[in-house]
């Protein structure tokens, strides 16, 4: 019974992380059709900015849920301005650059921060579920998965600077003619995406040993999820999230964490093999 | 001052060309020692500390008057943390520098991407690393531990503090797998049971679901070879998810690259492990050797396990050298084939003639406060693992990485 326990918050909590690594990605590239190859690199930024904010006196909570999102935010900010403004539509140009962004950003971080492993211990005590103990910081990634899927629903479906973010995507000529400016509208998207990469390394520092290269780990993993979810921005996410995410802690627990991975790489083609337009392009067709 | 775009293409090239050039500085009957290390990219968290080690060896060793008479002089390269590198800087070493000997490499990969250009231009070679074992190639001398030094000693303490029950967390490539192995027959010989061995490929950083296996089977101990950044996840998450009281932990690799001072003190301590080094082992060896270093380098302390091992190989080779009076590569192979000594900050360090490995002192360890507290000091372990498959004396012309079955 505990055992079962332990293994649903398990796989929460790989599903909870997979959105978490995905969301700044599934904006930037679902929404933006920009392929950021240096999102890694945003996270890995987000990270670094809440160890950097902690060292300095900032409480823990404060430094993961705004300095590292309003931090890489504007560095986002400023790549859209500088870089990627001018690439708008050009996918393999896009790819280009961003992968040579993800190559200078790993070697800026190595210039400030050394090439040596970083890290903050968790904030968040474990406990105890009958026999077993539990990381409890599992639960407040959960929390703030749930918390984000939420609040990129609310702004896209309820705001209207989400309508007028969405129509622009659709169709950017027909919102230049209703009077909005594209281009605005465009910086402030990328500037919210990177923020959400930005809060993803942030959450996930407290778990991990930090260094520049730390990135590279989750490109992968955020491009497929975002990739198998198809068209829809969120009904994509959670689905093919959920979907991975379960496969992977199932074989994790039953047989090991190499073939975890391995299942979820097996899973991922597979539904892309049955479903090229993402699980959305067949499933929950038409939702957000 | 006007400046057309062919005169700053052609200073650019001018500069590139001049940085990539080593920096040699030429005396007239200098001996040449080449360098061969990671000094940037990924790996300079390990190589960065072995330059500066090469360099404070050389320093005291032209102080005492060089060897043999004749200054000693650095050809280094930095090989960026690109295995491409090795091949192209080994051949550059042998054929255009044409050093006496070779110290270097970092990774086993890089090793063995330069061993056979040391051999076949009979330069001769030195590993300073702790490794997987098994090298068996009389151009070559390692002094790093092996797994059966560090493991034979660390599996019986750590039993001896926990119990018989033992759980292996192992990175997923040949230094993981063979040492995994080697934890498996020293358990089993102290009388105990490994309940399960579970493999890491290296960029796995979310151990959750591991953690709660390793409770599913309830082992009394843990032994953790795993490697780099995002395995040092691992040792974080047992800590965050209240383990560390629970279970006893063992490592094989943490603290090589200083990961201790990583990791927080609740991260850290009572985590037990066993090498041939620590900053806070208590002699007058190794207090003289961090001044030197401190006062070498502007106070840093960033010495660790193979950097010192770099520092003991050179001094070795030197050693050997004077024995020899000549720095002719044979000459100084059966010079140092005598069974050379010398005491390092790590302590004794002897030459085993028939596998060119080294017999050293491992020091069995606890994490204390950031610091790795020495408990116990096993003096001069023999490299068991190596020498059950290589006779360099009865065998001088082999060459192979031999596999340990156990």
């Amino acid at each position: 019974m505990d055992l079962t326990f332990v293994i649903l918050v398990e796989m929460l909590y790989a599903v909870a992380s997979l959105v978490l690594i995905s969301a700044g990605l599934a904006v930037v590239f679902g929404m933006m059709k920009v392929i950021n190859l240096a999102h890694g690199e945003f996270m890995m930024m987000g990270g670094y900015a809440t160890i950097t904010a902690v060292n300095l006196g900032v409480n823990v909570f404060v430094a993961m849920l705004v300095i590292a999102p309003l931090v890489v935010g504007l560095i986002g900010l400023v790549v859209e301005r500088l870089v990627i403004r001018h690439l708008y539509g050009r996918l393999v140009d896009t790819m280009l650059a961003t992968w040579g962004l993800s190559l200078v950003f790993i070697g800026l971080a190595t210039m400030i921060f050394g090439n040596t492993t970083t890290g903050i211990s968790t904030p968040i005590p474990g406990f105890a579920v009958g026999g077993y103990q539990i990381n409890g910081y599992n639960f407040f990634i959960i929390v703030v998965s749930i918390l984000l899927v939420i609040g990129i629903y609310a702004v896209l479906r309820g705001t209207r600077a989400g309508l007028i973010a969405r129509g622009t995507m659709q169709r950017a000529d027909m919102a230049a003619a209703l009077g909005y400016s594209p281009d605005r509208i465009y910086m402030a998207t990328f500037f919210c995406g990177s923020a959400l990469s930005g809060l993803a390394g942030a959450v996930l520092a407290p778990l991990v040993g930090l260094v520049p290269t730390s990135g590279g780990a989750y490109i992968a993993k955020a491009f497929i999820t975002v990739i198998a979810g198809g068209p829809s921005l969120i009904a994509g996410l959670v689905s093919s999230a959920t979907s991975f995410g379960v496969i992977s802690q199932i074989f994790t627990f039953a047989i090991s964490p190499v073939i975890g991975e391995v299942a979820l790489l097996i899973a991922a083609v597979v539904l892309l093999r049955t479903m090229p337009q993402g699980i959305t392009g067949r499933f929950f067709k038409g939702k957000l | 001052m006007s400046l057309n775009r062919r005169e700053l293409l052609g200073g650019a090239a001018a500069l590139t060309t001049a940085s990539l050039l080593p920096n040699v500085t030429l005396a007239a009957d200098a001996i040449k020692l080449g360098s061969i290390l990671d000094t940037s990219g990924i790996f300079d968290a390990y190589g960065k500390p072995m330059d500066m080690a090469t360099r404070l060896a050389v320093a005291e060793i032209n102080e005492a008057g060089g060897l043999l008479g004749r200054p000693v002089e650095v050809v280094a390269y930095d090989t960026q943390s690109d295995m491409a590198l090795y091949s192209q800087y080994g051949q550059q070493l042998t054929r255009q520098d044409r050093v006496d000997v070779v110290h270097g490499g970092i990774l086993s990969a890089s090793r063995e991407a330069i061993r056979q250009t040391m051999r076949k231009s009979k330069t001769l070679y030195f590993y300073n690393v702790l490794y997987e074992g098994g090298v068996c190639d009389r151009n070559i001398f390692i002094n790093g531990v092996t797994p059966a030094q560090q493991v034979e000693a660390l599996v019986p303490y750590a039993m001896g503090k926990s119990g018989k029950k033992v759980y292996i967390l192992a990175a997923d490539y040949n230094y993981g797998q063979i040492t995994a192995r080697w934890i498996e027959k020293f358990v089993n010989d102290n009388g105990g049971e490994v309940v399960a061995t579970d493999f890491f490929p290296l960029d796995v950083s979310d151990f959750g679901s591991t953690i709660a296996k390793v409770q599913t089977a309830a082992p009394d101990l843990v032994i953790a070879p795993l490697v780099g950044g995002a395995h040092l996840s691992f040792f974080r998450q047992w800590a965050a998810a209240g383990m560390k009281d629970r279970i006893a932990l063992a490592s094989t690799t943490l603290g090589v690259g200083n990961e201790h001072k990583v990791l927080t003190p609740e991260e850290g301590n009572g985590i037990m492990c066993a090498y041939n080094y620590s900053q806070e082992l208590d002699t007058p060896e190794n207090a003289a050797f961090k001044e030197k270093w401190a006062a070498m380098f502007n106070g840093d302390q960033s010495m660790h396990e193979i950097a010192v091992s770099q520092y003991h190989g050179l001094m070795t080779w030197a050693e050997g050298v004077r024995q020899a009076g000549s720095i002719e590569r044979d000459a100084v192979i059966a010079a140092l084939e005598t069974g050379i000594s010398i005491t390092g900050p790590g302590g004794k360090v002897t030459v085993d003639p028939n596998t060119h490995h080294a017999v050293l002192d491992v020091h069995l360890m606890e994490m204390q406060d950031q610091q790795m507290r020495v408990v116990e000091t096993l003096p001069q372990r023999q490299p068991i693992d190596t020498q059950a498959v290589c006779d360099l004396s009865a065998n001088p012309d082999d060459n192979t990485q031999y596999e340990i079955e156990i």
